[in-house]
């Protein structure tokens, strides 16, 4: 019993961080159409820019936290407007390239400037709670909370704000939105800061809960890409729920295979859901 | 002058062209029928008159100003709406949010035009909380014109408003495109149902191949011996 | 001056490494239109298949079974097609941007198994498996695996040549032009997906092989998966994807550039020249995106060579008459 509850806390945190990566893919995907192969790198970038406060000026990490997701949020605008907006008529599938091209080349800059190697955010060790023989870090209350508040703002944005609605009509339908007379380019650049900083805040709760690795973010695109694909593509709140299902069916898998086959998980549930079900659990869009 | 007049266009996808010299005009206040076999370029001309497919020569112009291949967006702030044929409201969006969508480019309070919408089609009204996906056909709709209304428009392009609707809803549709009409907008639709179209319009055009073939009032086209051997079944 | 050639020649041997896999990729993506990002998963298949083969017997993993090399690079070809044949039969119903996303997930598993099952692969310390031709004509080795490879990737690019312009390759160019109309027609469009699926990853499977043998030596960080992938990715879009020529000449071309940064960061100081293979990789994404931009259709368009070719059939023509 104990064993599950410590899988389930677990689950629930690896999910948490899922979840926000997936958030900002599926919204991506449902109003740009194409998958976005460097989000993974653009949960890393957030994860090191947090770094840069902490390490030059000494700043507190609840401080930096929000420098990060403010400088992943002006890269991800960025990329899109210089790189991604030109090729935006032609086919998808090329944005789909261009996607993986930037993901080595936000990589290669991680590792040009941070260097290769693990880093931490703190080098002190974060003491475990025990509580009838479970373990819980402060760090897990941490990026629980945070990704909560998060998925609440988000929520408050796309029902309560013109811009929310119209992120969501595009993703609905490009074209009708853009014939009724939507600033698409507007919406898209909106679609971009809040894709970034979600991936942001993601790459920084992964680096609280282990380290800081240039390949971090690469490395849980898999069960990212699954989670949103389980949620529908398009749909933010599918995005959350697929987060958490995959986190635990990771952390649970492990009772019977080994944790290195974490991903294969993910991966398993993924093919699954796109061979029965495509448009996901709260049926997104499947064009 | 002519609230829109399209003259003399061509254009159409990459390098085909579908509209070899097209010219329309609507009159403030008009219904105008757009009626013409498959592949005529009915659908194209309003896509044309929107920014949608490129018009390489010839000239559009809205209240006397050039409006041929500008974007959407531009072209809606110029007092023109657009509705396109089915999938024509946004399915996840309640259908307030789609009334909301219509008044995007709007900064000041538009609730006195979501009021107007509401008195037109009270359905909507009561509806007014759900995802626009789960409504009928008919009620989509009404939404989407309700959603073209929320700008005050000059003129309202309609793209086959009763395509794939059934036929007791298509009277309906009708209605209520008289009923916009009534607000004092002019309205210029592309229609399958040529006979109904042509009986509510005060003007239309005959198409084929891309050129203007007739044109005159609702009435006369509908004596015409050649327009109803071609389209109206006798 | 021996160092110079020394160096040409066993860059060549990469050149032709890669452009066997390019031409694999080709298949797949350039004729049929299935998004594969998962070529280093085929790759290394292949390379531990017929490293496991032909290796000398060893404690540490399975095999070797020090069997000649012939039999190691079929059965790279053999494990390679059947990892894509059980791939192709789950995701080839799969539009090509979820195929692009399961195919990752392929790379990562195999990557993952590859690290973990030491039993096989000898884990994360490696397989030594010795080099072929060490005693052939004087011995170069370099010299005999170059002429090797040139004899390889003649014969696999003149069989694929032929299948691109059977009837066989015009059926694969339709699928990816119109999936509809080309069902419509009476064909089946996963059976042509899966034949150009395992056919193009039994190559892939191949340049695993000739990988192997070429360093000797194996380990799952030999393969940087991502980079392998993607630079065979960029290899064939630079040249031009559709056109096995194009294929060829972007392995030469994007190879060289590759190599060049290796000397351009060579160049750099010391304290920065450990970080020079981020900045290779960086400058080879910056180019990606260049030739997106500004020549997405690559050095040889398939178009391009179609127009090149019926105008040359024109002017022969003219000749005889």
């Amino acid at each position: 019993m104990a064993e599950f509850l410590q899988l389930t806390i677990y689950g629930i945190v690896a999910g948490s961080i899922f979840s926000l990566g997936a958030i900002g893919l599926s919204l991506v995907y449902g109003i740009l159409r194409f998958p976005h192969f460097a989000h993974g790198d653009l949960i890393t970038l957030g994860a090191y820019f947090t770094l840069l406060p902490v390490s030059i000026l000494g700043a507190p990490p609840e401080l930096s936290f929000f420098f990060g997701v403010a400088a992943t949020m002006v890269v991800a605008v960025a990329v899109d407007q210089i790189l991604y907006r030109r090729l935006r008529k032609v086919a998808p599938v090329i944005l789909l390239i261009a996607s993986v091209g930037v993901a080595l080349i936000l990589r290669s800059l991680v590792q040009l400037f941070w260097g290769a190697g693990n880093q931490y955010y703190s080098q002190g060790i974060d003491m475990p709670w025990r509580l009838s023989g479970v373990n819980v870090k402060p760090d897990h209350l941490l990026i629980v909370a945070g990704a909560v508040i998060l998925v609440v703002l988000l929520h408050l944005f796309l029902q309560k704000t013109k811009t929310g609605k119209a992120m969501r009509a595009m993703s609905d339908n490009a074209d009708l939105a853009q014939v009724t007379g939507i600033e698409v380019n507007k919406v898209i650049i909106w679609t971009w800061v809040i894709g970034g900083g979600m991936a942001a805040a993601a790459g920084i709760f992964l680096g609280l809960d282990t380290r800081l690795h240039p390949v971090m973010g690469w490395r849980i695109l898999l069960p990212v890409f699954a989670a949103a694909i389980l949620g529908g593509i398009g749909r933010p709140y599918g995005a959350i729920v697929g987060g958490l299902i995959i986190g635990l069916a990771q952390e649970y898998s492990t009772v019977i295979l080994s944790p290195p086959y974490k991903p294969a998980v993910a991966f398993a549930l993924m093919v699954i859901m796109l061979i029965f079900k495509p448009t996901g659990l709260f049926a997104g869009r499947k064009a | 002058m002519s609230l829109l007049q399209v003259d003399q266009i061509r254009g159409g996808y990459g390098d085909v062209d579908i509209l070899n010299g097209v010219d329309i005009r609507v009159e403030p206040g008009e219904i105008v029928a757009i009626i013409g076999p498959n592949g005529a370029g009915k659908s194209t001309v309003m896509k044309a008159v929107f920014g949608l497919v490129k018009v390489r020569e010839g000239s559009i112009t809205y209240r006397d100003k050039e409006i041929a291949n500008l974007r959407p967006d531009q072209i809606v702030r110029q007092g023109l709406c657009y509705v396109p044929q089915e999938k024509n409201v946004f399915p996840t969006l309640t259908v307030e949010e789609n009334l909301e969508m219509g008044a995007f480019i709007r900064n000041d309070d538009f609730s006195q035009d979501l009021e107007k919408v509401y008195e037109l089609f009270p359905a909507l009204y009561e509806k007014r909380r759900q995802p626009a996906g789960a409504l009928s056909g008919g009620q989509r709709q009404m939404v989407a014109m309700g959603r073209a209304l929320m700008l005050n428009p000059g003129l309202i392009l309609l793209d086959e408003p009763t395509a794939g609707l059934a036929p007791a809803i298509v009277d309906l549709i009708f209605q209520n495109i008289n009923k916009v009409n009534g607000l004092g907008v002019s309205i210029m639709m592309v229609e399958q149902n040529a006979k109904q179209a042509l009986r509510m319009c005060h003007r239309g055009y005959v198409l084929t191949t891309g050129r203007n073939r007739h044109h005159d009032t609702g009435e006369n086209l509908l004596n015409n011996r050649e327009v109803a051997e071609m389209f109206l079944g006798g | 001056m021996a160092g110079i050639i020394e160096y040409a020649m066993f860059t060549l041997c990469l050149i032709g490494i890669y452009g066997i896999l390019a031409l694999g990729l080709n298949i797949q993506w350039g004729l049929t239109g299935l998004f594969n990002i998962g070529v280093a998963a085929f790759f290394a298949v292949g390379a531990y298949t017929s490293g496991i083969l032909t290796g000398p017997p060893s404690e540490a993993h399975l095999g070797g079974f020090a069997m000649p090399l012939l039999v190691g690079m079929l059965g790279a070809i053999v494990t390679s097609g059947i990892l894509a044949l059980l791939v192709g039969l789950i995701t080839l119903n799969l539009r090509a941007d979820y195929l692009a996303i399961a195919s990752i997930g392929i790379a990562e598993i195999v990557r993952l198994f590859l690290k973990t099952e030491g039993w096989l692969t000898g884990g994360v310390r490696g397989m030594e498996i010795g080099r072929p031709f060490e005693d052939w004509l004087g011995g170069n080795f370099t010299l005999n695996f170059l002429i090797f490879t040139i004899i390889v990737v003649a014969i696999v690019y003149v069989l694929l040549e032929i299948a691109r312009r059977a009837p066989w390759g015009r059926v694969l160019r339709s699928i990816r032009e119109n999936e509809d109309a080309t069902m419509a027609a009476g064909k089946s469009v996963l059976a042509f997906r899966l034949q150009a699926f395992v056919l193009g990853s039994c190559v892939m499977g191949l340049a695993g092989a000739m990988y192997a043998h070429f360093f000797g030596f194996l380990s799952p960080e030999a393969f940087r998966p991502m980079l392998a992938t993607f630079l065979v990715w960029v290899m064939l879009i630079a040249g031009g994807s559709g056109n096995n020529k194009g294929a060829l000449i972007g392995a030469l071309v994007i190879w060289l550039i590759w190599s060049g940064t290796e000397f351009a960061t060579g160049l750099l100081p010391a304290d920065l020249s450990t970080r020079a293979g981020s900045l290779r990789i960086l400058l080879i994404g910056i180019l990606l995106e260049i030739i997106l931009v500004t020549r997405p259709e690559g050095l040889l368009s398939e178009a391009g060579e179609r127009k090149r070719q019926i105008a040359r059939e024109k002017r022969r023509a003219g000749e005889e008459t």
